[in-house]
């Protein structure tokens, strides 16, 4: 078997293990599609936004009614692949947007971004997450849909070092693992997707 | 939280605790879903090498802290961070207090830091007018209950989901279901609005890296991740311990911190922050930035020789979890602030003796918390060490000191054992237990029937059964502990059998004396380091091959304890290591060494399970040898559930806390029990007075040996 092969075997293997939804895709149009597609798909592009079903406090309430729309965010994208993306949304009646995210604080349905790199042992995507609009969608989506280039897999966390430190020579610097959906076990240790950033977390595999 | 004024009132809120019954059963399918999940988690790694590392590397940070501070400091202002160093807890409350007056803050929000714990940092900002709020889950629910946290991971592991449904309920004043997943995104939703209102963010820090001045943080939630992006200020709490050199010691720590806290390959989140980004928040569209890091007595542990170690600790939590007491009474009230073993210590010098002082005393001392440091930290060791500090500073307890002179003198302590054969006649009945104990001895220790003195002790056996060997194979020299020689001494005997058949040589030193273990668990070192002393004196290690013990707690403390507690005494450094390396097991030495075989046993594959003593498979690292010698001897091996999970004897420890030991005993009967076995074999004498006094007093026909009778029983 190839080492890249290999690598991106076990990366999926390690990234569904954390309830990651691992895709293969051919291109970067395709994972456009892909991210649009889910929306219909899965539901995830709801107006009411997860726990906003819930009888909440008046504050915290107030803050689900000013979801207007649908919205997926993709800061940080090439101006093509960004222009592409919003063309297929527009099809959609959703609501496409590369900054201002601190004006849907709350919440996003899909946000979408292009990895950095992955570390295939414990299937992490590394995110240079230096712009706030970045790192504000990653946490702030219901559904975060990520691309890695399959040329970018590391084998260890150890095979990333010099990348990290790359990136952190060079600040101000705020790189992320991310490894599964946000998850919490604090409530009787009982295993709960989404506490506070996404609730899925797609990985698109984009062969180059 | 320790508040109770003595050892009578803690006893009183362990009581509490064991008759929770959520509490016990949370804790217990935790414990057992842990040993899982860590075992699946480092499968095919090399963890002892992982763990050695981890060791090195923190050892070589903290014998480097101001070098490491200056780089991290020089780096991170380089960026724009304004670092702080507060020398106390109250210094650094003040700091972040004033931080946040300077900035015109009004609402904080906070990301989980057991620094911001130890300080009780929100207690003070509270106080300054401001609001704080907790977002990661666990630390809200209990930050909304007014309490501390029971675990360093998983802060809320003590309260049920009605619990927290009720609170919830309570914070938005709408009924909320006991449905966790809904729960969770009605905290989901109540706190993204804090993120939205907050001005300033408070992160703990799980590494400050020195090369690059970048703080790292690993979540699972997430929180961290909103904390230190949304608010326009962003102040890291961190314990000087956490600074490390480089990149490369903090991925080295992340391969072992989840794994060890929870089971998990990695945190959901690891972020990497480098110096103030941008901050959309904040008028000058940049964030603004402080690292505070605290000292509260890290400086000067760091250069302690013994204590240093306490610094390795990640906060995985992990010896929390194996705990076998924090199982039965949860972290309120095995811990201060800090949980579990390592809290036992930190509480002393992190919180002072008041709030140590009944704590360091419920030590089992059952060495499960060492076998799963991720910094191979010897924590029974420095638990007993500052159990020790403690009465030094404020007075040793009467009992205490008795047993301390007592054992001083062997000619006295052995005379008084004797005297006690001659006087208990009317309290056995002529039985070999204890039956009618005074009350004021058998307080609490209904749950176990205590055996009576041997009529011979094994001391004035000897002469008689030495072997006669000509040309000896090997010479071992006997050393029999207090139990072996005045309680059970036909175990002892049993050994004798063996060893004659296959020509050793045996000698008894007649000088030796009790181990010293029960002072050393009792903080006395003075008596514990003459007792060792007096031991390496009475044998000659010279003049043997082995030094062989069928008791498994003498056996640990003769190899690990005497080494370090006669460490420093010029005169004995060698003989002590000599003593040391020659000290070995029964079931080792008769499988190891011996290489005994079926055909030597009359096989009658009786149903046999083992109970692994704490000092054998821990203290020795000794697994194989005994669960082979049962099938070689001819008995039907049937595997116990936690079989090396402590009888709950712990010497002293079962009657300072005799319902704690009671509880872990009922436990270990139950698991053996479960296996239809006839017969429980054990390597220790102290776990047979536990396991046996326990079987009769529940009057369980099921009979317990020790390995050596069960083999001597069974020659051909």
């Amino acid at each position: 078997m190839s080492d890249s092969k290999r690598l991106v075997d076990l990366f999926t293997v390690k990234a569904g293990l954390v309830s990651a939804i691992v895709a293969p895709v051919k291109s970067l149009d395709e994972a456009l599609a892909y991210t649009v597609d889910i929306c219909e798909k899965k539901d995830a592009c709801q107006i009411l936004m997860s726990g906003c079903e819930s009888d909440l406090s008046t504050g915290a309430g107030a803050l689900c009614d000013e979801k207007p729309s649908k919205v997926m965010v993709a800061p940080g994208l090439p101006g093509e692949t960004f222009a592409a993306l919003k063309a297929l949304c527009a099809d959609r009646g959703i609501h496409c947007l590369d900054s201002g995210m601190r004006k849907h604080l709350g919440g996003i349905d899909i946000g979408f971004t292009i990895a950095d790199a992955g570390i295939a042992e414990t299937g992490t995507l590394v995110l240079d997450s230096r712009s706030e609009e970045l790192r504000l969608a990653t946490m702030l989506c219901e559904v975060h849909v990520c691309v890695l280039r399959t040329s970018t897999l590391r084998e260890t966390s150890f095979d990333a070092e010099e990348l990290v430190r790359a990136y952190c020579k060079d600040g101000p610097a705020y790189l992320a693992f991310v490894t599964g959906a946000s998850r919490t076990a604090d409530i009787e240790r009982v295993l709960a997707i989404g506490v506070h950033g996404p609730l899925e977390l797609h990985i698109l595999l984009l062969e180059d | 939280m320790q508040n109770a004024r003595d050892l009578k009132q803690y006893k009183g809120e362990l009581t509490g605790a064991l008759n929770n019954e959520f509490l016990r059963t949370a804790m217990d399918n935790f414990a057992m879903a842990y040993r899982v999940s860590r075992a699946n988690a480092f499968k095919g790694m090399d963890l002892d090498g992982l763990i050695a590392d981890i060791a090195k590397g923190k050892d070589y940070a903290m014998a480097h802290m101001e070098e490491l501070l200056e780089q991290f400091t020089r780096n991170a202002k380089a960026l724009g961070v304004t670092v702080h160093v507060a020398k106390t807890a109250h210094e650094a409350n003040e700091i972040i207090g004033r931080i946040a007056q300077k900035a015109n803050v009004k609402r904080i929000v906070k990301s989980k830091s057991m620094t911001a714990e130890e300080t009780l940092l929100n207690h003070h900002l509270e106080d300054l007018g401001l609001e704080v709020t907790e977002t990661d889950l666990g630390e809200w629910i209990i930050q909304l209950r007014h309490e501390g946290p029971t675990h360093m991971v998983m802060p809320a592991i003590h309260l049920s989901r009605d619990q927290v449904a009720d609170l919830f309920s309570e914070v938005t004043g709408a009924k909320q279901s006991n449905d966790i997943q809904k729960l969770v995104k009605v905290a989901r939703r109540e706190l993204r609005r804090k993120y939205v209102e907050a001005d300033m963010g408070i992160s703990g820090g799980n590494f400050a890296i020195a090369e690059t001045g970048t703080i790292a943080l690993c979540t699972n939630e997430g929180n961290a991740r909103l904390v230190t992006t949304l608010p326009r200020v962003h102040v890291a709490l961190v314990g000087l311990d956490k600074l490390t050199p480089s990149i490369n010691d903090a991925l080295r720590v992340i391969r072992a911190l989840p794994r060890n806290a929870t089971g998990q390959a990695i945190t959901s989140y690891v972020s990497w922050i480098t110096g103030p980004g941008e901050c959309q928040s904040s008028a000058n569209g940049k964030k603004e930035m402080h690292v505070v890091f605290l000292d509260n007595g890290r400086r000067a542990i760091a250069k302690d020789p013994l204590f240093s170690s306490v610094l390795r600790c990640i906060r995985c939590g992990a010896c929390a979890n194996v705990c076998p007491v924090y199982r039965l009474v949860g972290g309120h009230q095995l811990g201060h602030i800090y949980i579990g073993a390592i809290g036992l210590i930190l509480t002393y010098f992190y919180h002072g003796r008041e709030k140590a002082k009944n704590l360091v005393q419920n030590c089992i001392n059952c060495g499960a918390c060492k076998a799963v440091c991720a910094g191979g930290i010897d924590l029974p060791r420095l638990i007993k060490e500052v159990h020790a500090r403690i009465q030094d500073e404020e007075g040793h307890p009467l009992q205490s000191q008795l047993l301390a002179k007592v054992l001083k003198s062997r000619k006295l302590f052995h005379a008084l054992l004797r005297s006690a054969k001659a006087v208990q006649r009317p309290v056995t009945g002529g039985t070999p237990y204890l039956r009618h104990l005074p009350m004021i001895f058998a307080k609490d220790q209904g749950f176990r029937a205590l055996p009576a003195i041997a009529e011979t002790p094994f001391r004035d056996r000897f002469e008689a059964i030495k072997p006669r060997v000509s040309k000896p194979k090997l010479r071992v020299a006997l050393f029999s502990g207090c139990v072996q020689d005045f309680v059970y001494p036909e175990q002892a005997e049993a050994a004798v059998k063996i060893l004659a058949r296959h020509n050793v040589a045996v000698e008894y030193p007649m000088d030796q004396s009790c181990c010293g273990l029960p002072v050393q668990m009792m903080g006395e070192r003075e008596s514990s380091r003459s007792v060792a002393a007096q031991n390496v004196a009475a044998f000659d290690p010279a003049s043997c091959d082995y030094i062989l013990t069928l008791c498994a707690s003498c056996a640990s403390h003769l190899k690990h304890g005497y080494p370090d507690i006669l460490a420093g005494d010029s005169r004995l450094e060698v003989k002590v290591r000599q003593f040391a390396d020659r000290v070995i097991d029964f079931s080792s030495f008769v499988h190891d060494v011996l290489k005994v075989k079926p055909e030597e046993f009359k096989k009658d594959g009786k149903k046999t399970t083992y109970h692994s003593p704490c000092h054998l498979c821990r203290g020795l690292n000794v697994t194989e040898a005994p669960r082979a010698l049962m099938t070689i001897g001819g008995l039907e091996y049937l595997p116990a559930d936690e079989e090396d999970v402590c009888c709950g004897f712990g010497g002293t420890y079962s009657m300072k806390f005799p319902e704690l030991s009671a509880e872990l005993l009922k436990k270990k009967l139950a698991n053996a029990e479960k296996t239809g076995a006839e017969l429980l074999l054990t390597d220790c004498p102290g776990c047979i007075m536990q396991l046996r006094g326990g079987l009769e007093a529940k009057g369980s026909a099921m009979q317990v040996r020790h390995m050596a009778e069960a083999l001597a029983e069974r020659l051909k």
